[in-house]
């Protein structure tokens, strides 16, 4: 009864969502007020019908009902709770319910905290959002039922991939939906303005504050599917250029992209058709992301189920979305008035600058993940594209990016004066070329690498001498500065904090791609290994028994060379019965610099494990980065211009000076 | 009018991809076999009757543990690639000589018969899972899926998607040739 109750839940909110996508929009053309309104409550109404759904089909997978099909093929009675839960969204009929779910979330936020939108923009951007949900739920009800039933129903169900049994992947995808799905009210206030044609300042303060929104949720989505790669597949890697990371790479990306440019925008009434352009491409590749891996034209590790005719439905869906808003872009951007002019060297010029190296950075991912399927077109033959693609393209291309970013947030608008900054930076010269030397010291071997380091430095530097530089640190009494610290817009200790994150992170990954070491052998208990001056002794190995699964757990004491102890490790081999699957546990010891990384293999016969030892210098600095990031953009979201909801002048009744413009 | 053609730009780039994913998924190509947890296992329980209204006793576990190398295929009239991949089937049977067996999956009774009507019948014997139950217990993702069961009645191999002679020269072929052995 209850699924039966979330199917229906579930074609009340398409129809619902038919109505937001026609009524307000006609109402905004004829300057209606009532008819305007009715995206308000429609917004409301469908997040209500969603959300039943979504329950319905969680009730579903608490209770082990499996005389649901999408039940039985994902979840087993003996799984916890917790995975229970995570499973609704462990698969694709679900995962579409979940981001259906967030896009009438993303609506009904638009609709509550609007209300000091100009009428006609609101009921423009709702029935906008409203369309992205007529043509999910569509393809949802029409080809990823997830209430169908089986009958008879099995005894007992299929089990979610014991890979996504975890904690780090349980809130992966809700935290990355949030983001991909967050980009989408930035796609709908750049399609209102399109039809509307009009992108002012105003437009950009509703803009940013979703965008950064967004982008803080989707830098924590990726982040937490990186350290479960990390953690989980046992391979000791956090990034592997894989499809499925890239396809949620380039949003991000692009997104960060259009973070900076709707600055200039709300600044500077200036880059308004390349804003709405970036926020188009933005959650364009947002959809890509979330719908490529469902389509069967890649495939990765964890992909969806693949069927071409979902495959169809879903490139006629990305095909009307994409190419009809680049149609509608190609047909209303050149209206757009153009803005304030500025000289090469000023912030516009190094936002700009931001802008177009994220693009091509983007685009050699873009390329890079697609270049196998269009080779195969075009010759036939069969490729992959691996890291050394990307360490030979992508990373040559972040180096300027990151140089220039330290430079970027001291220029001042419209003319900078570049050798005033470029001796602003003097300090962080000294720390990137102290870097350099200390990472010669410490490690030698490539030179590159080294060099990275000393650029993190710089960027780390860059950013805290602006900070400092707008607080008066060190020159002014140390009161003062913290006065001047609490009266800082909030967006400027953002842009440092994320900066300084985005610098630390980069020392992480350069120091974890290039010199990690690792260590593969067969012990017996009493054996030990000696990697990176950590000597590792194998104690024993054990068989457990986990809720649904059985396991050899390995004990390990690590000491250092000297003999002093350091801590012990238990890596653990999951095996899952009901699927028949083997799960990696590996078992990491960090000490902030570097992470000591064991998994157990399997046994020789003869009492002795394979086990795997890495030596992961600096990963904890990556997440820590990221974290740093992720607070900066949060800071900058609590700063009071940007607050949702702000108050802000209407200049106009907007509703009276709509109609002539559209 | 130079500056209107800059922005359209963005459009025929993405109409360019577009055309592309297309072509990735009508031509069938296969970006790496989906291996199944089921290789090297018995074939799953199941009981199936026939198509309503077909003649034959449907198909069930025993039936592919016979000391005969059988392929299994899943099938249905909405499925489009199955439609293409039939003609192989017929093929395969014919010269090969290869023992093939089919479930029906989630179809009308009606509208399979007519499918196999058209096209014609290569099955020995079919199971009509109107469920989609036996899919479950196979581990079938989507239409069409192949499996190849060896004399013990284990699942050897798994081809996800439409078969195609290029997979039937590569693999199966030799694959059938050493199981018959």
């Amino acid at each position: 009864m209850i699924p039966e109750l979330g199917h229906f839940a579930l074609i009340l909110a398409l129809a619902v969502a038919i109505v937001q996508g026609v009524v307000p929009m006609i109402g905004a053309a004829r300057g209606d007020a009532a008819w305007m309104s009715v995206g308000r409550s429609a917004a409301f109404l469908q997040l209500i019908f969603v959300a039943t759904a979504f329950f319905a089909l969680m009730y579903a997978y608490v209770t082990s009902d499996f005389t649901v099909a999408n039940v039985a093929i994902n979840s087993h009675s003996t799984q916890p709770m917790l995975y229970k839960v995570t499973s609704v969204w462990g698969n694709h009929e679900g995962s579409m319910v979940l981001w259906v779910l967030i896009l009438a979330v993303f609506g009904a936020a638009v609709a509550g905290f609007g209300r000091n939108l100009p009428p006609p923009l609101r009921a423009r951007v709702l029935s906008v959002q409203a369309w992205i949900a007529i043509g999910f739920l569509s393809f949802s009800l029409f080809t990823s039922n997830p209430f169908e039933r089986v009958f008879p129903p099995p005894l007992d169900g299929r089990e979610l991939n014991p890979l996504l049994q975890d904690p780090g992947l349980a809130f992966h995808p809700p935290m990355l939906y949030l983001g991909y799905v967050g980009f989408s009210i930035a796609f709908s206030f750049a399609i209102a303005a399109l039809i509307e044609g009009r992108v002012d300042a105003a437009w950009a303060r509703w803009v940013r504050p979703w965008t950064l929104a967004a982008w803080c949720f989707l830098t924590g989505g990726i982040a937490l599917g990186s350290w479960w790669a990390y953690y989980e597949l046992g391979w000791g890697g956090w990034w592997f250029w894989d499809p499925v990371e890239n396809v949620s790479f380039m949003p991000w990306l692009m997104g960060t992209a259009l973070l900076h440019s709707a600055i200039v925008v709300e600044r500077r009434n200036a880059l308004k058709a390349w804003t709405v352009l970036l926020a188009i491409l933005t959650f364009s590749l947002s959809l890509i992301g979330t719908f490529i891996v469902r389509s069967g034209l890649l495939s990765s590790v964890h992909a969806f189920a693949t069927d071409p005719e979902r495959g169809l439905f879903i490139l006629l869906l990305l095909g009307i979305t994409i190419g009809g808003s680049l149609i509608l872009f190609a047909l209303r951007a050149p209206a757009l008035q153009p803005g304030g002019l500025f000289a090469p060297i000023s912030r516009e010029g190094a936002l700009v600058l931001n802008n177009l190296l994220l693009l091509v950075a983007c685009a050699t991912v873009f390329w890079g993940t697609l270049y196998p399927l269009f080779l195969e077109a075009v010759t036939g033959d069969k490729v992959s594209v691996g890291p050394p693609f990307y360490s030979r393209t992508f990373v040559p291309i972040m180096v300027p990016v990151i140089a220039a970013m330290a430079l970027g947030p001291m220029l001042s608008w419209k003319r900078a004066d570049l050798a005033g900054v470029l001796s602003r930076l003097k300090l962080a010269l000294g720390a990137a070329v102290l870097a350099v030397l200390i990472a010669y010291y410490q490690q030698g071997g490539a030179i590159l690498p080294i060099l990275a380091m000393g650029l993190a430095a710089w960027l780390f530097t860059g950013a805290v001498t602006e900070w400092g530089g707008r607080v008066k640190l060190f020159r002014a009494p140390l009161s003062d500065s913290l006065h001047r610290a609490r009266h800082l817009p909030r967006s400027a200790h953002g842009t440092a904090l994320a900066h300084a994150g985005l610098a630390i992170a980069m020392a992480g990954m350069v120091a974890a791609s290039n010199w990690k070491v690792e260590a593969v052998q067969i012990l017996r208990p009493g054996e030990q290994v000696t990697l990176a001056g950590y000597v590792y002794r194998l104690d024993s190995v054990e068989q457990a028994q986990g809720p649904n699964y059985t396991m050899d757990r390995a004990r390990l004491t690590v000491t250092t060379v000297e003999g002093e102890f350091v801590t012990l490790l238990g890596p653990e081999k999951r095996f899952y019965p009901v699927r028949a699957t083997s799960t990696t546990e590996a078992a990491i010891h960090t000490t902030g610099m570097a992470d000591l990384y064991a998994v157990i293999g399997d046994s020789d016969g003869q009492g002795g494990w394979t086990l795997r030892i890495f030596h992961e210098p600096m990963v904890p600095w990556i997440w820590a980065g990221v974290l740093i990031m992720i607070l900066g953009g949060l800071i900058s979201l609590s700063d009071r211009r940007l607050r949702v909801g702000a108050p802000q002048r209407r200049r106009v009744p907007a509703a009276a000076d709509a109609p002539v413009r559209a | 009018m130079r500056r209107q053609l800059l922005y359209l730009v963005p459009a025929v780039i993405f109409g360019v991809i577009a055309g592309n994913f297309l072509w990735g998924l009508i031509s069938g190509h296969d970006p790496r076999a989906i291996p199944s947890v089921m290789i090297d296992r018995p074939v799953p329980e199941f009981d199936l009757g026939p198509i309503d209204g077909m003649a034959g006793p449907g198909l069930k576990t025993a039936d592919l543990s016979n000391g005969q190398v059988t392929l299994v295929n899943f099938f249905a009239s909405w499925c489009v690639p199955c439609r293409a991949e039939h003609a192989l089937l017929i093929e395969l049977v014919k010269f090969d000589g290869v023992r093939l067996v089919g479930i029906n999956y989630k179809n009308e009774a009606e509208e399979a018969r007519a499918w196999l009507a058209e096209l014609g019948n290569p099955y020995a014997a079919i199971g009509a899972d109107t469920t989609g139950r036996a899919g479950i217990e196979w581990g079938v993702y989507g239409l069409p899926e192949t499996f190849v069961i060896d004399k013990q009645g284990r699942i050897r191999y798994r081809h996800v998607g439409q078969l195609d002679t290029d997979a039937l020269k590569r693999t199966l072929r030799p694959l059938l040739r050493e199981l018959g052995k």
